[in-house]
C-alpha cells in the first residue's frame, strides 16, 4: 500500500525534476549535544534576567524599610525561590564561561603583526571575575 | 529543440576560460558571452595547482632570459615569436590579477615575492603561499561576479561542436541537472577545457580531465599538436596521484632511493650541494627527473609498495619552522591522505601524469584553423612549452592565452552575423545519438570501468616514460579494439536527471580519441625530444623533426600525422644542459658543440 | 583495535523520475588504509551500481565539490577515512548535505548559494583607477595576515550544512557568503566596505547569525566563519556608532579595525 503511495506521483516532469526538501523539525536542536548545548546557552540568558529581576526586588524591599527587607529575606528561604536562584546560578556561570571563551573570536587583537592567542585574550576577563568575586565576598563575609 | 544564443561561448570555466571571459567582456560590453562548464567554475582544475605563476619583475632578470629558459626547457620545439609575446605578457597579466586582489607573497616592504623554481635561471615564480592557483581562480570567479555580459551555465555538459559552412557555430550541451540537451549557438567558441591527464592511471589530475576541448576540436575537424608530449611529474604520492610540489624541492628537499642515495647526481644534472642550485640536481627539469625514476626503477634501486614502485622525498632537514611557513600544503596534505608527517618522515613518490604540452593546435592569438573556434590554456597548444613545460609557466599561460583568445573571439563575433537554423538539425541529430546510443540502450555488455582501465593500462604501458615502436603500434591496436567495445557500453543509470553515469561514458569516448592522437603522434616521432622518449630512437634529430606533429582525423576515423617547423626568431637550437654547466653559460646563446645523447 | 576488511555503507538514493522521497541502498565494500568514503563510493559505481550519483572533481581537499554527510555530520568525503568508521561493526551512513534541496541521490542543489555569494560583491572594490604600469599595491605579509585565513574558503558548503540558521531561514546569506566579504573588507586594498555594509547589516545578514559556531567546526579548511561574523557584527556596530557622532560625508573612507 506504502509503496504504491510513493510511486503513483512521480515528482518529475520533463526536464523539471522535483528538488527534494527535507523538513527541518521544531526539535533540531536535540539531534546533536553541540546543539543543546547552544540553545541551553540561549535560555541561560531567561536566567541572567531572573538574577536582575531579584536584585531589584531586593533594592525595592530596600527602600521601603526594615519590615519590608525582612519579609523579602523570609520570601527568599521559600524552597522554590532557592532551587529557582541555584539553578539561576548554575546557567549564570554557564553564561559567561561560554561568553569570556567566545569573545576573543569576536575582537582578533594583533600584537606587531601576529595574532594574540584566544586564552590570552580571553584570561584578563577571568582575572577580573576572580578578583571582583573575591573582593565581594570578602566585604559580604567580613 | 531548446536553443539559447550569445556571441562568445566558453567551454570550460578555469583560469583560462575566465579570464577569456573577463577579456571578452572588456573588449565589448555590448557581446553577451556564455561560460558553459561542466562543474562549478570554482571546482575547475586550476584550484589544485599549487607551486606558483612565473613573470618577470625584478631588476636582474630580463624577459630574454625567461625566453630563453623556456625554449631551452622545451627543447627547442616551442614557436620562438609565442614565447617572446608570452613572457611579454605574463607580468602584466599578474599584474592585472593582483589589482583584481589575489593575494601574492609578500616581501617585507610590501612587494611581490618571487621564488625559485625548477627549470628557471632565475627567481621569477610569484606565489600565493602555495595555493597559487586556488588564489588565482577564486579571484578570477569572484571579479568574473561584476561582469553582466558573461551568463553562466553551470553544469552543463557539452558533447559536440556545431559546424557549418566551415565556421563553428555552436555546440549541443547537456544541462546535468534536468537531463535537457540543447543547442547553445555562438558566433565564436573558445575551448579551455584543460588537459586530459585521467587517460593515464597514475596522475594529478582530477576526475574532470579527460581532454574533452581536444576531442571535441578533433571531432569537428581541427588539427592538434604535438599530442606526444604528456609531461610526467616526478614527485606525486602513489596511490592517490596527489602532487607534492616543485616547491618542496625549490626550498631544499632531497629525492633519495632504496640506498638513501641523493641518487640524481647520476644523471648529469650536476652534484649535491646542501642548499638548492636552480636548474641543477633536484631543481633540474622534471623530465630528466622522472627519466631517472625510470633507469633507477630499471636498475632495481626504487623501493616496491602495493600501489607501484616509488622513490622518497626527505624534508626532515628543512625542519618545522620552514615547512610550516613555506610549504604548509605539502604537509597538510601529506597527513591528511597518506598519515605521514613531512618534518618527521619520508614521503613516497613516483612520477605522476601533471601535464599535457600538446593540444588543440593555436596560433597567438588562441585561433585555430577552423574559423570561429578558438583555445586557450591547457587544452590548446600555442605552442609555449614545446616538449617539455617548465614549471609555472602553465599559469600565466591560461592568464596570456585566455586573454588574447578572449579579445580575438570578440573582435572575430562582432564581425560575424548569427548562426543560420540549420545547425539546429546537428543538435537534434546529437540529441538522438546520445539517447539511442547511451540513455535508453539496455543491450549493452561492457561497463565502462572496464574499458577505461584497460585504456589506461594500455597507454601508461606503451605511451608512457619511454617509448618504442613496437609497444606503440600494440597499444595503438589495443586501443582501437577499446573503441569497438566502447560502442557495446551499457548503462545503469537511465535517468535523465543529473546523470553522471552518462556523462563519464561521454568523457571516455572522448578520452578514447584523445589516447589515439597521442599513439599515433608518439610513434610518427623517431626521435627523443624532451617528454618523449624513444629508446629505439634515443637521439635528438634536429634535421627531420624540429618541427610539431599534427594530426587530423580523416572522414573514415582513422587519423594522419603531418609535421609543421616550428618557429625559430632568435635562439637557434642548442643543447639543453643543466648542473655545473648551465652555471658557466653567461648568454642565451647556442652550444657551437654538439655532445651525444 | 582490528580493523575489519569490509564495511557496510548506507546511501541515499533519489531519483525525481520515480521517487517522491529519498530511501537508503546498502552496499559492502572493502576497507583498505588509505581509501576514503569517496573511494567506496567510487567502487560502488564502478564495479556495484553505475547508477549512484555524486559530485566528486580534485580527491584532495581543495575543489569542494565532494561534501556529504557521513554519519550525520557534513565532512568532505575525500578527506574521511574508512578506517576510522571500520571498528565494531560500524556502519557509514552517507546523506547529501542538509538544508540543501537534492537533486539527485548525493547531489544538491547550488544555484541559491551562489546567488548568497554575489550578493555580498566578493570582489576588490576601488574608487580609483590606477594604471598597471604603476606597478603592484603594496602589501605587507603583516596586512595579508589580516584576512588570509578568510580568504581559504573552498565554497564546499559544509558550513551552511551545520548552520542552524540556514535550516530554519533559507534567506539567511550564511558563513562562507559573510567571511568571503569580511575577507575583501581586511584586505588593505579594499575601499568597498561601505557597499557591502549596506548589503550585510540586515537580519537576513550578519544579524541573522546567533553565534551558534558550528560552521567553524566543521569548516575543512579552517577558515573561521564565525569569528569573521562577529567582527562583522561588531564593525557594524562602530560604523554605526561613529556615524551619529561623526556623520559621515561625501568622500569618506571606510571604517575598518
Amino acid at each position: 500500500m506504502r509503496q504504491e503511495i510513493v510511486k503513483a506521483a512521480p515528482a518529475y516532469t520533463e526536464f523539471h525534476p522535483r528538488w527534494y526538501r527535507a523538513p527541518v523539525s521544531v526539535y533540531w536542536w536535540l539531534g546533536q549535544w553541540r546543539y543543546l548545548k547552544f540553545i541551553l546557552r540561549e535560555l541561560s540568558s531567561l536566567f541572567v534576567a531572573s538574577f536582575v529581576v531579584i536584585t531589584l526586588l531586593q533594592v525595592r524591599a530596600l527602600r521601603n524599610g526594615p519590615e519590608a527587607y525582612s519579609r523579602f529575606q523570609h520570601w527568599l528561604q521559600s524552597p522554590w525561590v532557592i532551587a529557582l536562584n541555584f539553578v539561576s546560578f548554575l546557567f549564570v556561570v554557564f553564561h559567561t564561561i561560554t561568553w569570556f571563551n567566545l569573545a576573543p573570536r569576536a575582537m582578533p587583537i594583533w600584537v606587531r603583526g601576529k595574532r594574540l592567542p584566544e586564552f590570552l585574550v580571553a584570561a584578563p576577563n577571568y582575572a577580573i571575575w576572580l578578583v571582583a568575586s573575591v573582593v565581594i565576598a570578602w566585604f559580604v563575609l567580613r | 529543440m531548446d536553443v539559447s544564443s550569445h556571441d562568445v561561448l566558453l567551454v570550460g570555466g578555469g583560469g583560462a576560460g575566465l579570464r577569456a571571459a573577463i577579456a571578452a567582456a572588456e573588449v565589448n560590453p555590448q557581446l553577451s558571452i556564455a561560460v558553459v562548464s561542466k562543474v562549478y567554475p570554482m571546482r575547475s582544475h586550476t584550484v589544485s595547482a599549487e607551486g606558483g605563476a612565473a613573470g618577470v619583475i625584478k631588476e636582474d632578470d630580463s624577459l630574454d632570459e625567461h625566453a630563453y629558459d623556456s625554449i631551452s626547457g622545451g627543447d627547442w620545439l616551442c614557436d620562438q615569436d609565442a614565447v617572446e609575446t608570452f613572457v611579454k605578457e605574463a607580468p602584466q597579466e599578474l599584474l592585472q590579477l593582483e589589482r583584481w586582489g589575489c593575494p601574492w607573497s609578500r616581501e617585507p616592504n610590501g612587494h611581490i615575492a618571487v621564488r625559485a623554481f625548477g627549470g628557471m635561471k632565475k627567481r621569477r615564480t610569484w606565489f600565493a603561499a602555495d595555493k597559487t592557483g586556488f588564489h588565482m581562480l577564486h579571484t578570477l570567479f569572484q571579479t568574473s561576479l561584476r561582469f553582466d555580459p558573461i551568463t553562466r551555465y553551470d553544469e552543463w555538459f557539452v558533447t559536440k561542436l556545431l559546424v557549418d559552412e566551415g565556421r563553428v557555430q555552436g555546440v549541443v550541451a547537456i544541462e546535468l541537472m534536468s537531463g535537457r540537451i540543447q543547442a547553445i549557438t555562438a558566433k565564436a567558441v573558445i575551448l579551455c577545457t584543460g588537459g586530459c591527464g585521467r587517460i593515464f592511471p597514475f596522475t594529478t589530475n582530477a576526475n574532470i580531465k579527460n581532454g574533452d576541448g581536444m576531442a571535441l576540436a578533433y571531432r569537428a575537424g581541427a588539427p592538434l599538436k604535438d599530442m606526444e608530449f604528456v609531461q610526467y611529474h616526478p614527485t606525486g604520492l602513489p596511490f592517490t596521484g596527489i602532487l607534492i610540489t616543485e616547491a618542496a624541492r625549490a626550498e631544499g628537499g632531497y629525492m633519495l632511493n632504496k640506498d638513501g642515495y641523493r641518487y640524481l647526481q647520476d644523471y648529469n644534472l650536476g652534484k649535491p650541494q646542501p642548499k638548492p642550485v636552480l636548474r641543477s640536481m633536484e631543481l633540474g627539469p622534471r623530465d630528466r627527473l622522472s627519466q631517472a625514476f625510470v633507469s633507477e626503477d630499471q636498475k632495481g634501486r626504487t623501493i616496491q609498495t602495493p600501489y607501484g614502485s616509488i622513490v622518497h622525498l626527505d624534508l626532515r632537514h628543512l625542519g618545522e619552522k620552514v615547512i610550516n611557513t613555506k610549504l604548509p600544503f605539502v604537509r597538510e596534505l601529506c597527513m591528511k591522505y597518506q598519515n605521514i608527517d613531512p618534518v618527521k618522515e619520508l614521503i613516497p613518490v613516483r612520477p605522476v601524469v601533471h601535464y599535457m604540452m600538446g593540444g588543440v593546435s593555436t596560433d597567438i592569438d588562441g585561433a585555430t584553423p577552423l574559423a570561429g573556434l578558438y583555445a586557450a590554456g591547457e587544452v590548446a597548444c600555442v605552442s609555449i612549452n614545446g616538449a617539455n613545460r617548465l614549471g609555472s609557466n602553465s599559469l600565466p599561460e591560461c592568464l596570456v592565452f585566455g586573454a588574447r583568445a578572449g579579445k580575438a573571439a570578440a573582435l572575430f563575433a562582432a564581425q560575424q552575423k548569427a548562426p543560420n537554423s540549420s545547425v539546429l538539425a546537428q543538435a537534434t541529430d546529437e540529441r538522438k545519438r546520445l539517447e539511442s546510443q547511451f540513455l535508453f540502450k539496455t543491450r549493452g555488455r561492457e561497463r565502462i570501468s572496464t574499458i577505461r582501465e584497460g585504456m589506461q593500462t594500455t597507454v601508461e604501458k606503451c605511451a608512457g616514460i619511454y617509448r618504442d615502436g613496437a609497444s606503440l603500434a600494440e597499444g595503438a591496436d589495443t586501443l582501437r579494439q577499446l573503441q569497438e567495445r566502447f560502442a557495446d557500453i551499457n548503462l545503469d543509470d537511465h535517468n535523465r536527471t543529473f546523470n553522471t553515469e552518462l556523462e563519464a561514458a561521454l568523457e571516455l569516448g572522448f578520452m578514447l580519441d584523445v589516447a589515439e592522437s597521442i599513439v599515433q603522434c608518439a610513434l610518427h616521432r623517431t626521435e627523443s625530444r624532451g617528454a618523449h622518449q624513444r629508446t629505439d630512437f634515443p637521439a635528438r634529430d634536429d634535421k627531420r623533426f624540429l618541427a610539431h606533429s599534427i594530426v587530423c582525423r580523416n572522414p573514415d576515423g582513422s587519423s594522419r600525422v603531418e609535421l609543421l617547423p616550428v618557429k625559430i626568431t632568435r635562439w637557434a637550437p642548442g643543447e639543453r644542459v643543466y648542473g655545473e654547466l648551465s652555471q658557466t653559460k653567461e648568454r642565451p646563446e647556442a652550444v657551437s658543440t654538439r655532445k651525444a645523447g | 583495535m582490528i580493523m575489519a576488511d569490509k564495511i557496510i555503507l548506507e546511501v541515499a538514493r533519489y531519483s525525481p523520475e520515480q521517487d517522491t522521497k529519498p530511501c537508503f541502498a546498502t552496499y559492502e565494500v572493502p576497507v583498505h588504509k588509505e581509501w576514503v568514503v569517496l573511494d567506496a563510493l567510487n567502487y560502488i559505481k564502478d564495479k556495484v551500481d553505475g547508477s549512484l550519483t555524486y559530485r566528486w572533481s580534485c580527491r584532495m581537499g581543495i575543489c569542494g565539490s565532494c561534501g556529504m554527510m557521513v554519519n550525520g555530520e557534513p565532512k568532505l568525503t575525500c578527506a574521511t577515512f574508512l578506517s576510522s568508521y571500520a571498528h565494531n561493526g560500524n556502519k557509514i551512513r552517507v546523506e547529501p548535505l542538509r538544508y540543501f534541496p537534492v537533486v539527485r541521490d548525493l547531489v544538491t542543489e547550488l544555484s541559491d548559494f551562489l546567488v548568497k555569494l554575489k550578493k555580498v560583491k566578493p570582489w576588490l572594490i576601488r574608487k580609483d583607477a590606477v594604471p598597471l604600469s604603476q606597478g603592484e599595491f603594496l602589501q605587507t605579509p603583516e596586512q595579508l595576515d589580516y584576512y588570509k585565513q578568510f580568504s581559504m574558503c573552498i565554497n564546499c558548503t559544509l558550513c551552511y550544512s551545520a548552520c542552524p540558521v540556514v535550516g530554519l531561514d533559507p534567506k539567511f546569506v550564511g558563513p562562507a557568503a559573510i567571511a568571503l566579504a569580511q575577507r575583501y573588507n581586511l584586505d588593505s586594498r579594499d575601499q568597498g566596505a561601505v557597499e557591502r555594509i549596506a548589503v550585510l547589516a540586515h537580519p537576513e545578514g550578519i544579524w541573522g547569525c546567533t553565534f551558534v559556531g558550528e560552521c567553524t567546526k566543521v569548516c575543512p579548511k579552517h577558515v573561521d566563519p564565525a569569528g569573521a561574523i562577529q567582527q562583522y557584527k561588531l564593525n557594524a556596530v562602530l560604523d554605526w556608532l561613529t556615524s551619529f557622532v561623526m556623520p559621515r560625508g561625501h568622500n569618506s573612507q571606510d571604517v575598518k579595525s
